[in-house]
C-alpha cells in the first residue's frame, strides 16, 4: 500500500493577468513535513488554496491519501486543517467559542467537542485564556488559537501557510516545538514558508518554487551538502559573491587570497545560499 | 450537529454579545418613523375607518423585516472581506446549501426580533392589533426571501462599496414605493401593476396589513 498522502499532478491556475502556477507536481509522504520555500508572489498560497478547496486550479489533478480531491471535495475537507497567513478568527468570539464553531462546522460530537478544546487548549498552553475574546490576544497567541482551531477536527493532512509571519524571533522559535510536535502525533504536514532556516528547521523536504514552478525538490540536508559546507562571502563594491567549499581548508585557502583587496567573510552554507543560488540558474 | 446549524449558531452567538446594540439600533428606525408618520404627520389621517399609526405598523413591520433580514449581506461581507471567516466555511465540509440555509434563518432571526421591538413599541403607543398565525407565517416568508436575496446579493458584490447599491437601488426604494405608508389602492394602474407583480416586499407588506388590521 501508497504511504503518500499527498499527490499534486500538474496544477495550472491562470487568473485574468496573470498565469500563477505553471503545472506544479510533487508528492508528500504520510507523516512528512514538507515545505514549499519561495518569494512573495511565487505561488505558494494559490497551492494551498487550492489543495484546501478554496480555489478551483485550471487545470491539473491532485490525489489525497488516493481519492481525487475535486472528485471527494466534502470527504477531503474533512481530513485537511488549514492554517491560514491571516487570522481568520471570530474577534468579538471567545477562544473557546471559536474552537466550539469549528466542531460544529466539521460535524464533530459535542462531548468529543469538548473533550477536544480541553485537550488543544492543554497543547497550546492557552487554557487559562479559553474565555478570553480573540481581540483580548496578542498576535501569538492569536497564532497559537489559528493552529488549534485547524488540529480540532483532527486532520490527516495539516496545511500551515505561512503561519509564523510576523512573529517575533523568539516566539517564532517557540512555534516550531509546536509545530514538531505536531508531526510527532502523526500529521502530514504541508508547510509554505518565505523564512529559509524555518525551513531548514522543521522540513523533511523542501521544494523551491519560483514564479510559479517547483524548481527543485530535496532534504535540506542534501540541499546543503550538495552545494558545500563553507561559504565564503566576498564583498564587491556592487555586490556580496559567494563561493562554495566542502572542505573548510580549501575555503580557509581562498579566504586569504580574497582578504587582500575585499572585506570577506567565512561561515557554515545554509539553505538560503542554495535557493538563492537555484533562483540565479532560473533568472 | 447539521452544518447549516453550525452556521446559525455562529451568527447567534455573535447576536447574543451585540444584543444590546442591536436591540438598540433595531429600535431607532421605527421609532423615528412612528414619531415623523404616524405621531406627527398622520394623526389627523384616517384610512379605511382606522388610524394612520395602525395602517402604518404592519408596514413598518414589513419593511423593518425585510430590511434587517437583507442586512445579513453586510454581516456576510465583514467575513468575506474583512474578518475572512467566510473561508473557514469555505474549507469545512459544509455544503453551499447548508451555509445558505444557516445564513438565512440568521436573517429571519433578525427579522423576527425587529418585528416583535416593533411590535413592543406600538404596544407602548397604544395601537390596538390583532396578531394571528398568518401575520406570523408573512413575516417568516418576507424574511426568508429578502434574507436569500441578501446572502445572493452579498455573494455577487466585489467589494463593500457595491453593497450601499443594491439597498440603494432596490431595498430603500422598495420600502418607500411598496405599500409601507400609502395605501397602494389609490396608486396609478402602472403602479399598481408593477409592484403587485415584480416585487414581493409589496405582497409581504398588504398580506400583512390584512392579518394585522
Amino acid at each position: 500500500m501508497s504511504n503518500i498522502a499527498l499527490k499534486v499532478e500538474n496544477i495550472v491556475k491562470k487568473y485574468p493577468s496573470i498565469l500563477a502556477l505553471k503545472g506544479v507536481s510533487f508528492e508528500i509522504k504520510e507523516k512528512e513535513l514538507f515545505a514549499l520555500l519561495g518569494p512573495n508572489g511565487a505561488g505558494k498560497t494559490t497551492i494551498i488554496r487550492i489543495i484546501a478547496g478554496l480555489t478551483n486550479p485550471t487545470s491539473g489533478k491532485i490525489y489525497l491519501f488516493e481519492k481525487n480531491l475535486f472528485e471527494n471535495p466534502i470527504w477531503s475537507k474533512s481530513q485537511i486543517g488549514i492554517v491560514p497567513q491571516y487570522i481568520n478568527l471570530d474577534v468579538e468570539l471567545t477562544v473557546e467559542e471559536n474552537l466550539l464553531i469549528h466542531g460544529f462546522l466539521y460535524k464533530l460530537p459535542f462531548p468529543f467537542i469538548k473533550k477536544r478544546i480541553a485537550e488543544l487548549l492543554e497543547i497550546a498552553d492557552l487554557k487559562e485564556r479559553k474565555k478570553s475574546k480573540i481581540k483580548e490576544l496578542s498576535e501569538g497567541l492569536k497564532r497559537r488559537v489559528l493552529i488549534i482551531r485547524a488540529l480540532m477536527h483532527q486532520p490527516k493532512l495539516l496545511l500551515l501557510d505561512e503561519p509564523t509571519i510576523g512573529l517575533d524571533p523568539h516566539i517564532r522559535r517557540k512555534f516550531w516545538s509546536f509545530i514538531k510536535n505536531i508531526q510527532a502525533t502523526g500529521t502530514t504536514i504541508l508547510l509554505t514558508t518565505h523564512y529559509m532556516e524555518e525551513a531548514e528547521h522543521l522540513a523533511d523536504r523542501v521544494a523551491f518554487i519560483f514564479s510559479g514552478k517547483i524548481i527543485a525538490i530535496n532534504t535540506p540536508q542534501n540541499f546543503i551538502s550538495n552545494l558545500g559546507n563553507y561559504a565564503l562571502d566576498v564583498y564587491l563594491s556592487d555586490r556580496v559573491k559567494s563561493y562554495y567549499f566542502k572542505d573548510k581548508l580549501e575555503a580557509e585557502k581562498e579566504l586569504l587570497k580574497y582578504s587582500k583587496d575585499h572585506f570577506v567573510s567565512l561561515r557554515r552554507v545554509s539553505l538560503e545560499d542554495v535557493f538563492l543560488n537555484y533562483i540565479e540558474k532560473n533568472l | 450537529m447539521k452544518g447549516f446549524l453550525a452556521v446559525y449558531l455562529r451568527e447567534i452567538l455573535l447576536f447574543k454579545k451585540r444584543i444590546f446594540r442591536i436591540l438598540l439600533s433595531f429600535s431607532i428606525n421605527p421609532l423615528l418613523y412612528l414619531f415623523a408618520f404616524g405621531i406627527g404627520l398622520g394623526k389627523n389621517i384616517v384610512i379605511g375607518g382606522k388610524s394612520y399609526l395602525e395602517f402604518l405598523i404592519p408596514g413598518l413591520i414589513s419593511a423593518t423585516s425585510m430590511m434587517q433580514a437583507f442586512a445579513i449581506n453586510v454581516e456576510i461581507n465583514i467575513s468575506r472581506f474583512y474578518l475572512k471567516i467566510f473561508e473557514e466555511f469555505q474549507a469545512s465540509p459544509v455544503s453551499h446549501f447548508s451555509y445558505a440555509l444557516g445564513e438565512i434563518l440568521s436573517g429571519v432571526t433578525r427579522a423576527f426580533l425587529a418585528t416583535f421591538i416593533i411590535l413592543a413599541i406600538s404596544f407602548l403607543a397604544g395601537v390596538k392589533f390583532h396578531l394571528n398565525f398568518y401575520f406570523f407565517l408573512a413575516v417568516f416568508l418576507n424574511a426568508f426571501i429578502f434574507a436569500s436575496l441578501g446572502l445572493t446579493s452579498a455573494m455577487l458584490i466585489k467589494s463593500h462599496a457595491d453593497q450601499a447599491l443594491v439597498t440603494n437601488f432596490i431595498i430603500t426604494p422598495m420600502m418607500f414605493l411598496g405599500g409601507t405608508f400609502l395605501p397602494y389602492r389609490k396608486s396609478s394602474l402602472f403602479y399598481k401593476t408593477f409592484y403587485r407583480n415584480f416585487t414581493p416586499y409589496h405582497n409581504f407588506s398588504y398580506f400583512k396589513k390584512h392579518c394585522f388590521i
